[in-house]
Formats: C-alpha cells, structure tokens, sequence
C-alpha cells in the first residue's frame, strides 16, 4: 500500500462519482470538435491530453518493456465550483450525441462539502422538490351530471378572467357610485400572472419576448395577461410605452429602479396594472432580492442607478418598516397617491402561518388592492439552498385558511388573494392554479413555469441546472451576458408565451366545462375539489377521495 | 327535472288548478315532492286581513306544536284564525305530521311603535325563532313562513296527492298567486325546507335547474351575518335571497336583479347606457353571479312576478296569459292548463337578457332587457 500523502487527499476532494451529475462521453463517437467544452457554462469539460501505459513483453535488451500512447479525451472537473450541473447543453452541441449528464443515482457526497470559505450552498431556481405535488393530486370530481346540456368547452363562452384590486361591498359601491365617491381601482385580468422576474435577472431578450408575448395575449388573443417586473426597475422605454397597461411594477427593500420610475409618471401614457409591493418571497423568506455582481451590466446599472459590476443586495426588510401594518399603510397609500388613486397597489409577502395576520390589517387598509402570497414551493434568481429547501409555508393551507377567514368577513370578494409557489412545477399549471383558485384564490403567479415553457429553461427538481444565480444560463435566460442571451430570440419566446396562454385558456375551459360552470372564474369552489389523502382533505376543507 | 307553474290572476282562484296543471307537465318529475306559495289570500271560512301575518309550518308532533304556541304567546302575538285543513292522512306518505300550520297572528301590540323595515325584521327572526326550535328538537317543527297575505305548503309526494290529502281542492282557500314546485331538491339532501319555492322576508322564489356555482355564493351571503341568510339545503334557495339583497339590501329597482345573478360581458357593458355603473356593480357582486341551467321564477311581496334566465339559457320556461292573468310554466302545456282561452301567439319564452315582469295590476306583460337602461336615474 502506498502512502497517502502520494494521491489526492484533502477533506473536500471529490471524484466524479461524488457529483450530483457525472458526463457520460463515449470516446468511440467523440469527434473531439471541442464544442462541448467550449459551451460548458460552468467549465466543468475540458478537452485533456492523456497517457496510456502499453506494456508488451519484450525480449531484447535494448528495447523497453512498456510503450505509452497519447489520446485526447474529455475530463469532468471535480472543483466544487465546477461541478456539473446537469444543464445538457454538452449533448445538444455534440453532433455525435456522444456526451451527455447522468444523474448521480448515489446520493451525491458533494452536498457535505458545497461550503467553501464557510460560504453555504447558494443556487437559483427551484426548491428541488421531485414527485407530484399537493396541488398535482388535488381533482375536479363535481362532475355536472344533474342538468343537460352540459356545457362545451368548445362552443360555450367562457367568462375566464379575475379582479385584481379592492373591490367595495355592494352597499358601499352602490352608495359612493350615488354620491360620486372615490371607487378604488379594479383591473380585470387573466387569472394566471407572469410572477415577478426582475429586468436584471432575467436577460434582456427573455424579458422582451416576454412582453411581446404578454402584448401579443392581450392585443390579438384577447387574453388579458399581465406580467409583474420583480424588484429593479423597468426599461425607460417600457414605462413611457402604452405596454406598461400589461406591467406590475414591484417595489421590494432596495427600491432598485423606482428613481426611473418615478421620473418617467409624468410621461407615462397609461397608468400601470397594478403595483407590487415585495415584503417577502416564497423560496427565501427573510431575505432581500440579490443581483450578484455579474449580472450589473451597464444597462442594469443605469436602470437602477447604480455603478457596474456592484453586488446589489436588497435588505431583508424595507427601511421604513416598524411593523407590516405602518409599513402597508405608508407604502401602499404613497404608491396609490403617486398614481392618483388609479393604480391598484397591493403587498407581497411569503407563504406563512401569520399571513392571516397581514391579510386581516388589508382587511382594514381601505386602498389595499389584494394579498399576494408565495409558497416555499417559489422560484428565484439566487437563494442560500437553506431558505429555498426548508424555510416558507407551502401554498395551499396558507391560501385556504386566509380564504376562509375572509369567508367567515364575508369580505372574501373585496380583498382577492393571489397564490404563487409551485404552480406548475411539474408541467400541469392549469390544474395547480385551477385548484388553488377553487380553494379560495382570486388567481396565480407563476415563474419557473413560464421560463420552461416559454424559454425552454432546463432547471428541474432534480437539481438539473439551477444556476440561475451564476449569470451563466445556458439558455440565456437569467444572464446578462450578451454572448448567452443572443441565444434566445425575443420573438421565439413572445410565440412561446402566446402558445401557453391559449393552451391554458383551453384547458381552465375543459376544467370548467364538466363542473358546469362558464360565468364567472369558479374562486372558491371547494365543493368541486378532492384529493386521496384523508388529512390533506380535512386540512383543506375538501372533499375525501378514493 | 324539475317542474314549476305559477299562476297570478286579479280574481283569487284555486290552488288545486295549478297542482292541475302541474299534473299535465308530470312527465318531467319523480313526484318526490310540492311546494306551494299563496299569495293575496281569501279564506271561504275567515275574512281575512291581509296585514295580519300568517303562520305557515308543520308541527310534526303535539308537543312541537306547544311549543309553537308558547314562542308565538312569548312573542306577544295573538291567534285570529288556525285553518284546520281537511287532511286525509292515509294519502301522505309521511306519518309524523300532528298538524299543518296555517294561522293568522295579530301583530303584538309591542311593535306598533316600530318601522315597516323593523316590524319585517321582527317577523323574521320570529320565524327563524320558530325553525331553530324544530332544528333543536329533532325537527320535529317546520315554519315556512311568517309573513302577511303568505301561506306555504311544503310536502313529500305525488303534487295532485298532496293537493287532495289537505283538502286543497275544496275551493276553502284561494288566492291571487299560486307558485307550485313540483320535486324536491336531490342535488344535495332530501328535507322539507329544501323544497321550493324558497321564502325570505315576502320574497320568493322557485327554480327549475342546477346553481353549480352554489359553494361561493352561500360562503358569500353567509358571510353577510345576515340572520336570514341560513338554511341552503337546497343550491336553489340562494336566487331568493339574492332577490331579497338586491331588493331589500341594496334597495335597488327589480331589473337590477338580473344584472347581479348574469352580468354583461364586457363588449355589451361598454355600449350600455350605465355600462360604467353595472360594471362596478358585476364586480361588487361577483360572488353572487350564478352558473348552470336555471329558469327563476319569483314574487315579490307587492305581488309582482318576474321570471329570468340563466345567461346561457338552458332551462326552459314560458310565460302566457291575458290582462288580469297571467302563468309561468316550465312547459307550455303547463301554462295551456291553467290559462287555456289565451291568444298563444303572444307566449313569451325569455332569452338570457330578458326579465319577464308582471306588475300587480296583471294588466300587461313587462319584457326588459338588460340592454336597456336601467331605471335608476342617478347611476346613468
């Protein structure tokens, strides 16, 4: 045996099979054209010169007993930060489908390691949890069966859109309507939102095939999508441009871009959707947005008043905050005083038990325009793996509860509340955001899904990818580098994103179509929902299935 | 399916023509069992005043009916008239009915100080008073109704059968309206106060159809803490009460009605002439937008009828008649039994805008539309 200070030996040394992802390459198809490793985000391929002993026997005396061979091939690095990741974009260069990621079917030992410098594991996308979700198992059994004809979700017109934004009791409307009294603003929107990606993590490209798609939705479908901003700003030529009807602008804790947006009202020729104020989110509660230094390129420092190249983190909490209530009466009236009145202007916090507790000072917030709350099942552009994986509420029980407690108000129409975290994370985001709505919410965000669906982002809970956090997206979604982001064409996304608002469209009618309803977006329709756990059934409040 | 007739004349008529004509339509249900609504009453036994308010209930045993008398003698009311009705008991299929409630109640002496909104009040909580005694007892005590010039019969069984086990054909009774349902409610459970019509402070109404969108609308009239919002064993018990808060609540003009329970779509709001007004009001009163097939037929208490659709109008329903009366049926042979020398050709089968209203002089047939404008000047 051999002494150990002789080979690689330290308490962080790994070997491929340590990783959560090990490069499959067959060397007998490899033409070694090198693209794989020039595309590898995160530099994990190289292209080696390597030695093969082969011994031969050898009688004479002159000649040596062993000869060696020189071949170039491909090595997987073992550096923690350049681990594969999983992304694939190896296999989509290789004309010869001759490398391709495994998954690690061992549990990985790279985890117990992943904390160089005492920094923690920090990644973006997903929660990385895999396997159905609640809301995937939640069913649509009250199947109208009494009355024919049923409804054809084919023919039949569909009333599919939500309000968003304060909505007065009948008596106090028909009064103030009378009296010619203030009416805070309601806007009529398409239940499933474009949920806050800020213009900084997202690529410029992604973010204007999204608005294009969002106008295209809205213009020529007459699907009335509106998409939220995230914390950052919003192009100067967006906030002056008759798009800006389709943005929910978000003020989070570092008030990043609101310089531009306040500057550009005077020329803004609508007024916005709405206006979100971000307190939380779903997967790090409790902490601040965070655009890491790469990603500040020189438009993003312009647009958020900033110099290049700076790490902008966001505080935890915003300045002013003493309380959520003094916080939501300051923020919320000065957002809606800006815009005259006109805006609807709401708060955004993450799922948790004492989301109640907010939504019943909303209650009493007469200019509050509806609650938003996001789930620990919630997407994001940077997050320490600790907060994404084990810190929120999941969504369901937190939009259920607050629901019927608005009920038992009798205020569940004035204050809507929109749930985010986890719609569609598995491909099936109108049965998620059907199923939150029929437990009581006015509508859904979604974010990892509209990235997957209209931009092909190759994040999945299986930890594929997920670097959103690094400005190295392989698909040039969440990355400000030019040479990533020139590979997604604007308007293969803008088709994108109009491809997956019709198909919701449809289905949202084949979910409503059997239960026979067609007038009105079925909020809180519990008597509709089941799902096949007991516990589950009971803590919602539906029904039991088997 | 369910089957609805509703006559209205000038001249009180008999119940029993329109459990009659109920019978031509018996096609179309399973005789599981009648409502029955009487309005502007005359009794052949009792000259009857018709501010008085009349009782109408079962007490399922002797004790429940004491206990009747107790609440009502606690109430400070007064019994002018207890109609015996002649009731042939071997014919109703339920054998724990003591007595069928119809009497007519001085007001107590008490309220004389109070307002016309105060003394209503008054009667309803006495009434629910009353419903939550049977509720506590086993229900062994029903009231349907506590309201004046309003008699309500609610059974199990075949609607003829029931008509002639109470005597109703012995012309005793009669009255200016008559709202029958045949069929009890089986989209949820069988009970007797899930059977139509649906009564709430003089305001009734009967529906042939399916409310799907019945979980968010109860959750929402509940919400109101409105003591009269209770009950919903049946999906169909929330079109009366949406009449009864869009008329009494938000004291809004009748028509607004259907503007509440089927709003416009956007593109026909914007060309209305309050387009901005009823726009506001659909989104205040979204929760109580209903869904499904359903045909509304509803009296108010100033002796008004009105029928409306759903928005998609999948039930059907036609109204016919001749000054001074008038029927709404859910089948044409229906309203051919109980108005046979009509001119047909003026029968009248609403669309999704229509509100078909006749007032109580039952001079002509009122057809508004939703396209019209409203008759609220201040909101146009």
């Amino acid at each position: 045996m051999v002494s150990v200070r002789s080979i690689a030996n330290t308490p962080s040394s790994l070997t491929p099979n340590d990783l959560p992802w090990i490069i499959e390459h067959r060397e007998d198809r490899c033409t070694l054209c090198g693209q794989c490793a020039a595309v590898c985000p995160v530099g994990t391929l190289k292209l080696a010169y390597m030695r093969k002993r082969m011994p031969h026997l050898v009688l004479s005396a002159t000649e040596r007993g062993s000869s060696y061979k020189t071949f170039v091939g491909i090595r997987q690095s073992t550096e923690i930060g350049k681990r594969c990741i999983g992304c694939g974009t190896c296999a989509m260069v290789c004309p010869n489908e001759a490398i391709h990621p495994v998954a690690n079917a061992e549990r990985d030992r790279f985890r117990f390691v992943n904390s160089p410098q005492g920094e923690p594991a920090k990644r973006g996308g997903r929660r990385n949890a895999p396997g159905a979700s609640l809301l995937d198992r939640i069913i649509f059994d009250r199947i109208s069966m009494l009355t024919d004809p049923a409804l054809d979700a084919g023919r039949h017109e569909f009333s599919c859109n939500t309000l968003l934004g304060r909505v007065l009791p009948p008596e106090e409307y028909v009064r103030r309507k009378l009296a010619g009294e203030w009416i805070p603003p309601v806007r009529e929107i398409f239940p499933f939102v474009i949920g806050s990606m800020s213009f900084g993590a997202l690529s410029p490209n992604m973010w204007l095939g999204l608005l294009q798609g969002v106008a295209y939705c809205n213009e020529v479908l007459g699907i009335p999508v509106v998409m939220a901003t995230g914390e950052g700003g919003c192009p100067p030529w967006v906030l002056r441009s008759p798009f800006l009807k389709y943005i929910i602008l978000q003020i989070a804790s570092g008030y990043f871009g609101w310089d531009e947006i306040i500057r550009a009202i005077p020329e803004m020729q609508c007024d916005p959707a709405a206006i979100e104020i971000k307190y939380g989110q779903g997967a790090k509660p409790g902490d601040g947005g965070l655009l890491m230094w790469f990603k500040v390129s020189k438009l993003i420092a312009r647009l958020r008043g900033v110099p290049e190249g700076v790490d902008l983190p966001s505080p935890p909490v915003h300045q002013t905050l003493y309380s959520i209530e003094e916080s939501v009466m300051k923020m919320i009236q000065t957002m809606s005083m800006a815009w005259n009145f006109r805006v609807p202007v709401y708060p955004k916090i993450s799922g948790s038990t004492s989301a109640k507790s907010v939504l019943n000072n909303l209650v009493r917030n007469p200019y509050a325009g509806a609650l938003m709350i996001d789930g620990i099942d919630g997407g994001t552009g940077a997050a320490y793996n600790i907060s994404m994986d084990a810190t929120g509420h999941p969504i369901a029980a937190n939009v259920r509860e607050c629901y019927l407690d608005l009920c038992a108000q009798g205020k569940q129409n004035e204050i809507p509340i929109f749930a985010a975290g986890g719609v569609g994370k598995n491909g099936n985001v109108t049965q998620n955001g059907m199923a939150l709505i029929m437990l009581g919410a006015s509508g859904v965000h979604m974010g990892k899904f509209i990235m997957q669906s209209a931009a092909g982002c190759l994040g999945t809970e299986s930890n594929r990818c997920n670097v959103c956090n690094i400005g190295l997206c392989p698909k040039g979604i969440t990355s400000q580098n030019p040479k990533l982001y020139r590979r997604l064409d604007p308007d293969q996304v803008a088709q994108r994103v109009a491809e997956t608002f019709m198909s919701i469209r449809t289905e949202m009618k084949k979910i409503m179509a059997p239960l026979g309803r067609s007038q009105s977006l079925p909020i809180g329709m519990s008597d509709a929902l089941g799902i096949d756990d007991k516990d589950v059934a009971e803590r919602l409040n539906i029904r039991y299935v088997c | 399916m369910c089957r609805l007739a509703m006559k209205t004349a000038s001249e009180p008529f008999s119940p029993f023509s329109v459990l009659q004509a109920m019978e031509a339509m018996q096609e179309g249900y399973d005789g599981s069992g009648l409502g029955l609504l009487l309005r502007g009453l005359k009794f052949a036994d009792y000259k009857y005043n018709a501010a008085d308010p009349i009782l109408s209930g079962i007490a399922h045993s002797e004790a429940a009916l004491a206990r009747l008398d107790h609440i009502m003698d606690k109430g400070g009311f007064t019994l002018k008239y207890d109609h015996e009705y002649d009731v042939k008991k071997a014919m109703i299929e339920a054998q724990d009915r003591h007595k069928y409630v119809l009497r007519v109640y001085k007001k107590p002496a008490s309220w004389s100080k109070l307002s016309t909104q105060q003394v209503e009040h008054e009667l309803m909580l006495t009434r629910l008073a009353l419903r939550a005694d049977g509720e506590a007892h086993g229900n062994d005590l029903t009231a349907f109704s506590l309201w004046p010039d309003v008699v309500m019969i609610k059974e199990v069984g075949w609607p003829l059968d029931i008509g002639i086990a109470l005597g109703l054909d012995s012309g005793r009774i009669t009255s200016r309206i008559c709202m029958a349902q045949g069929r009890q409610n089986t989209n949820y459970g069988i009970n007797l106060y899930a059977c139509h019509p649906f009564f709430i402070q003089g305001v009734a109404t009967m529906t042939n159809g399916e409310n799907t969108a019945f979980i968010p609308i109860k959750d929402w009239l509940t919400g109101r803490a409105y003591p009269g919002y209770i009950g919903y064993q049946s999906d169909s018990e929330v079109f009366a009460h949406i009449l009864h808060y869009v008329t009494k609540q938000l004291k809004l003009p009748l028509e607004t009605y259907k503007h509440v329970i089927t709003p416009l779509k956007n593109e026909e709001l914007a060309v209305h002439p309050q387009g901005d007004f009823l726009r506001g009001l659909r989104d205040a009163c979204r929760r109580l937008i209903i869904d499904g097939p359903n045909a509304v037929i509803g009296t108010l208490p100033d002796e008004t009828s009105m029928l409306v659709m759903d928005a998609k109008k999948m039930r059907p329903a036609t109204v016919g008649g001749k000054p001074g009366e008038w029927a709404i049926a859910s089948e044409m042979c229906g309203v051919d039994a109980m108005i046979p020398d009509r001119d047909r050709s003026k029968d009248f089968q609403p669309m999704r805008e229509h509100t078909v209203i006749i007032p109580p002089d039952r001079q002509e047939l009122q057809i508004w539309s939703q396209f019209d404008q409203l008759p609220i000047h201040q909101a146009a």
